[in-house]
């Protein structure tokens, strides 16, 4: 099982900063636009993970192309998730945030994966 | 049955008409519709547990997108396979060649004909692990065969996709 980093995954706040010359400042100074992009406090706290469950009709070579198309993991990473779900019935390919774990999940199931996401416990 | 890559082509040459007709079957057998197993299996949930808003949303949103997805490509294997058709008399030592930029669609429309054929027929997995299995006998013989003839084709796709 590995687990990916998750620092790029925090929400950063965007500062709007407007440059202006001298010449053309305003008498007044107005205070800048903070954007701040908003996520579920329980989405940040608590990473998600996407699970590959076995099916005994999808055959292991196509498996492992799968996870490596979708993961771009290498060959050998591949191979390993991939015999973890044999043997074991499942493996944990990713973990990280909701949204880009539901992508990953979306991915899978358009190769007829059997695929899910669940909250770290 | 002789199946090779010849340039930008896999060539699949000497088909009986058995193994034509097999072929010619996968688009069919890889419609999930009117059986409530294979488009359970197909069109699996994404989240296990009692996320009901999640699975609606994803119902609306995912699904049809999946079910676009798996339409073009079994449309495109459908269009290779018109190599097939016309005169049934002749059907014997047919070719087929498969561009190679069809390969994805070829792997995808074939899992789809394995998946639906083995959730309709409830195969176990002992049964699946049986790759010399007869076709002669019962339909479901005959499913099972088709399964792992699938298989055997996407095997050498994968293969020949390697290189």
């Amino acid at each position: 099982m590995s687990a990916e980093p998750l620092a790029a995954e925090v929400a950063v706040p965007l500062i709007s900063t407007i440059v202006c010359p001298k010449s053309a400042a305003p008498s007044t100074i107005a205070i800048p636009t903070i954007e701040t992009e908003t996520r579920e406090e329980e989405a940040l706290d608590v990473p998600w993970q996407v699970v590959v469950h076995n099916d005994p009709v999808n055959l292991m070579s196509y498996v492992t192309m799968v996870f490596q198309r979708v993961f771009g993991y290498p060959r050998d990473k591949a191979e390993k998730h991939m015999l973890e779900v044999h043997q074991k019935g499942r493996s944990i390919l990713w973990s990280g945030t909701r949204e880009r774990a539901e992508l990953y999940v979306q991915q899978l199931h358009g190769y007829l994966l059997l695929a899910t996401l669940e909250k770290i416990s | 049955m002789e199946i090779r890559r010849r340039k930008n082509q896999i060539e699949i040459s000497e088909l009986d008409p058995f193994l034509a007709e097999l072929l010619r079957q996968i688009p069919a057998s890889a419609n999930p519709e009117g059986a409530p197993a294979a488009e359970e299996r197909i069109f699996n949930p994404p989240i296990n547990g009692e996320e009901t808003e999640f699975c609606a949303e994803w119902k609306v949103y995912v699904e049809p997108e999946l079910r676009r997805l798996f339409q073009t490509a079994a449309q495109t294997v459908a269009g290779d396979l018109e190599q097939l058709n016309g005169n049934e008399k002749n059907l014997a030592n047919r070719t087929l060649r498969i561009p190679c930029k069809h390969a994805d669609a070829w792997l995808s429309a074939l899992n789809q004909a394995r998946l639906v054929i083995a959730a309709k027929n409830s195969f176990t997995e002992t049964e699946l692990s049986d790759h010399l299995h007869s076709p002669i006998g019962s339909r479901r013989d005959l499913s099972l065969f088709q399964v792992n003839f699938y298989g055997f084709l996407q095997e050498f796709i994968l293969r020949e996709m390697e290189c």
